[in-house]
């Protein structure tokens, strides 16, 4: 089997300021976007030879992407997975170079959350369900009490007392809305108290909504091309160095050996990757790392997926402050899906954009220490079964 | 030998004080507390827990299924069948809806017996529920509580024969509902009392005991039905019982009025505490009236250990007049602040009713795993076709993880979710009612319930919830 390290490199980015946009459509989001990428890239519109759109429910098609860049009759196709969109629209980017059909391609992701008249994202019985008819049988339940689910069984199983348990969430939360703070295209921009997320409301408990991401309008967009045609176009391209998708039989976590302390589809795309990019120790090879961080909990449980803290011991490492942007490894260095909210095709492509800047050292006040690889991690579905995406880029081609 | 083989009651969990009630509108009360069907609660609902109840405490199914109810979801479309595919009967079963009269169950059970007794069925249940409404301020928005029972009728392993019947019918206006009209309403009851009820209720009783040579002394208990605490107490009086040790309490105290359900309520409750040899007469009144003689045999010993009427009793939560209005769509609330969903597709109901309806899931035959839904290929080991049915409807569970949902709308906030793992395998995560979000623990027991689910479409969609085991 091949790999895809180092065949592709990103020359290009473009993100949006995310938030409540209720003055900008779906197609000013692609439009503004997709300018903002050529333009870093040097390359034109006219010069991108294929594209591929994600959204979950902000367009349907094709046409979606074509009509308001008034595209000029080339391919183009739209992707859909769930909350992981935006990284299966890179993926398909990434691989279309790799395979030497197209030179310069592009990869955007749009949502627009606030026309849709959800406080939050849609329960997951509507979301990335068939638009075929259903029993209406299937359980209603909001994203923020599906992650609960993990946090009631973590805290129990880890023996870790429910108010000590809110706390360390807590502190995962602050640290994101900290970078946030620091980050002019953030939805948030302020920075939170442990307290200020301790007595904000609960949501689903342990879970308050503080614990939650914000619901944000946004779009991002990647231009890609071989890896080695990259320095043609910058002298600091981002080389591809892995893309996983993991995708589970759905059910998993409806067998009685399922623990909802992790999520496989997490723990099997971070193995693919490392594999993919011939990294040994990832938390000490790592950089940076964007996680979806969509409720606290999961950040918290990713840092064990991932393979950061040993199972049950995410608690020292937070302590530890580990996961800061002083830390050892920061994670969510732009503010996450906590600061930006999360539009569900855009924040793949969001986080990628947040790596690009890192390892091209253009993050401003939020710039990590000598960054060499930085990783993405997005996450479609709810803990009964999702997709598990990775996506791992350095800013150097391996000396081999 | 024809006669009662099981019984089972079931009374929603959720009371509303008359206190209450009186608070809301500052007038006085007759005392006591009547069961509220929750939300997600109606007369098919209750039956199918009934149902599953009586079927469970003697062990069998039946081949016949009748439905008793004035309260029925559907004008048109049998309740019965909904009843029947729930609690998973043999695709040969007699359905039937017996409506409209507060008569009902006893109508119900002189077919059942005839049935049995002509040999066309072996063993008929039937289920009587209710769920019916008094216009605000009104005497019956205290007295009328919801509920069910169901009693099987059969030939082996009989618990109290049909020793003798008598039946009157009787065109009378005393209480009605009309087609649209939502609630229960009666003419002067001084008139409906004396002309009515008693005078009725008085000539059937006279007749089956003159038609079987019997007195009230020859009965250890009678039970019947009665339309108030005090016209149910004197018409005893009249006809030479003791009210202390031979009438069986109507519970209007601390249920309410039942209506079809009331009869078999009672008399499941007789049952329990019922000894070999005692004869009981058992009458119904509603346009018209049915007695019956029942005499109680050996075979009462091992139903009656089963019995659990005392925690069903025991069991309960309190609610506020304004959640009681809400939950019978008394007064219009606040709608979810979001799009509607879409409708259930009834083609989609239909392919998955097995599943949905009779909750099965299934077991692969390969590596065992129990999965829900079922699958065509195996979870675990990819095995195709190769499963076998699992049937979650009657198993118990624990909670392995649970989340209290304060976003999800529901009309009775926060959803309560639990993560249920099956006693012999098999995991399903489903809406947990009947508990306070404070009962909620990793490690509590669980069993399955069927229940209406929220989504609004002209149908009525049910589905499978758990509930805190009793």
């Amino acid at each position: 089997m091949g790999k895809i390290r180092d065949k592709a490199a990103i020359i290009g980015m473009g993100c949006t300021n995310f938030g409540e946009l209720w003055d900008k459509s779906v197609d000013d989001l692609i439009v503004d976007a997709t300018f903002e990428a050529c333009e870093d890239a040097g390359v034109d519109l006219k010069d991108i030879e294929a594209a591929w759109l994600g959204t979950v429910f902000s367009g349907h098609t094709a046409i979606s992407f074509s009509s308001p860049l008034s595209w000029q009759y080339k391919p183009v196709t739209r992707v859909e997975n769930m909350c992981a969109t935006g990284t299966e629209a890179l993926r398909a980017a990434v691989y279309a170079v790799a395979s030497g059909v197209y030179d310069i391609v592009l990869a955007v992701g749009v949502e627009k959350l606030k026309d849709t008249g959800w406080i939050g994202v849609q329960p997951t019985n509507v979301v990335g369900r068939s638009t075929m008819g259903t029993s209406g049988t299937d359980l209603g339940l909001s994203p923020p009490a599906m992650f609960s689910l993990m946090a009631q069984r973590y805290f129990h199983d880890f023996k870790i007392d429910p108010e000590e348990g809110r706390r360390l969430l807590a502190e995962i939360a602050v640290k994101n809305h900290h970078n946030g703070s620091l980050n002019p295209k953030a939805h948030f921009q302020r920075e939170i108290t442990v307290e200020q997320v301790l007595k904000a409301p609960i949501v689903a408990w342990p879970l308050g909504i503080l614990d939650c991401c914000g619901v944000s309008d946004g779009a991002a967009a990647a231009i890609v091309t071989r890896a080695d045609m990259a320095k043609n176009f910058r002298g600091d391209p981002i080389y591809v160095k892995a893309l996983a998708t993991n995708v589970g039989p759905r059910r998993n976590p409806t067998l009685q050996d399922y623990d909802f302390t992790h999520i496989e589809e997490n723990v099997r795309a971070a193995q693919m990757a490392y594999d993919e990019a011939g990294i040994k120790d990832s938390f000490k090879e790592l950089s940076v790392a964007e996680v979806h961080d969509c409720f606290t909990i999961h950040e918290m449980i990713l840092y064990e997926d991932l393979g950061w803290s040993k199972k049950g011991k995410a608690k020292d490492d937070i302590e530890a402050g580990t996961f800061t942007l002083k830390g050892e490894l920061p994670v969510n260095t732009d503010g996450g899906l906590k600061c930006f909210g999360h539009p569900l095709g855009a924040s793949g492509l969001r986080m990628q954009y947040e790596v690009y800047k890192q390892l091209q050292e253009k993050a401003g006040d939020r710039q990590v220490k000598n960054p060499r690889l930085g990783l993405i991690h997005n996450f479609g579905g709810g803990v009964w079964g999702g997709i598990g995406c990775i996506a791992i880029t350095g800013n150097e081609l391996d000396r081999r | 030998m024809v006669g009662i083989t099981s019984c089972e009651v079931y009374i929603p969990a959720y009371r509303l004080s008359r206190d209450e009630i009186s608070r809301a509108w500052g007038a006085g009360n007759v005392g006591g507390e009547k069961a509220v069907a929750r939300h997600d609660e109606d007369s098919i609902t209750m039956a199918v827990a009934a149902t599953l109840g009586c079927i469970k405490r003697w062990g069998k199914k039946g081949d016949g299924l009748f439905f008793a109810s004035t309260t029925s979801p559907y004008k048109e479309k049998q309740a019965a069948a909904i009843i029947a595919a729930a609690a998973d009967l043999p695709r040969e079963t007699r359905t039937a809806d017996f409506t409209d009269s507060l008569r009902g169950a006893t109508i119900a059970m002189n077919s059942a017996v005839d049935a049995v007794r002509s040999g066309s069925a072996e063993n008929v249940i039937i289920a009587a529920s209710d769920c019916r409404m008094g216009a605000g301020k009104s005497e019956f928005e205290q007295i009328l509580g919801d509920g069910a029972a169901a009693v099987t009728i059969g030939k082996s392993g009989v618990i109290a024969s049909v020793e003798g019947n008598y039946s009157a019918f009787s065109e009378f206006i005393d209480i009605w509902r009309r087609e649209g009209s939502a609630f229960t309403q009666s003419w002067e009851s001084r008139f409906i009392t004396s002309e009515g009820y008693a005078k009725t209720m008085q000539q059937v009783i006279s007749g089956i005991m003159k038609k079987y040579n019997l007195t009230p002394k020859d009965f250890s208990k009678i039970i019947y039905n009665g339309p108030d605490k005090r016209s149910h107490a004197s018409l005893a009086k009249r006809l030479g019982f003791d009210v202390e040790t031979q009438v069986q309490d109507p519970m209007y105290h601390s249920i309410g009025n039942t209506g079809t359900a009331a009869v078999l309520m009672m008399l499941a409750f007789a049952l329990d505490e019922a000894s070999p040899g005692d004869v009981i007469l058992v009458a119904n009144y509603g346009d018209g009236a049915d007695a019956f003689m029942l005499r109680v045999t050996e075979n009462i010993k091992p139903v009656q250990e089963k019995r659990r009427m005392k925690e069903i009793l025991e069991k309960k939560i309190y609610i506020d007049y304004g959640t009681y209005l809400s939950w019978r769509d008394l007064v219009p609330t606040e709608e979810p602040r979001h799009p509607e969903l879409e409708s259930p597709s009834i083609t989609c109901l239909w392919r998955e009713r097995r599943s949905t309806l009779a909750f099965y899931g299934n077991k692969c035959e390969s590596c065992g795993t129990v999965q829900y839904p079922p699958q065509r290929v195996c979870t675990k080991c990819q095995s195709k076709d190769h499963f076998e049915d699992y049937k979650f409807s009657d198993k118990r569970g624990e909670v392995f993880t649970y989340a209290i949902d304060q976003l999800s709308w529901s009309k009775q906030s926060p959803v309560l979710v639990g993560v249920v793992d099956f006693e012999g395998g098999g995991r399903v995560m489903c809406e947990i009612c009947d508990c306070n979000p404070d009962e909620m623990r990793i490690g509590m027991p669980v069993e399955m319930c069927f229940r209406k689910l929220g989504q609004d479409a002209d149908i009525q969609n049910y589905f499978w919830k758990g509930r805190p085991v009793i």
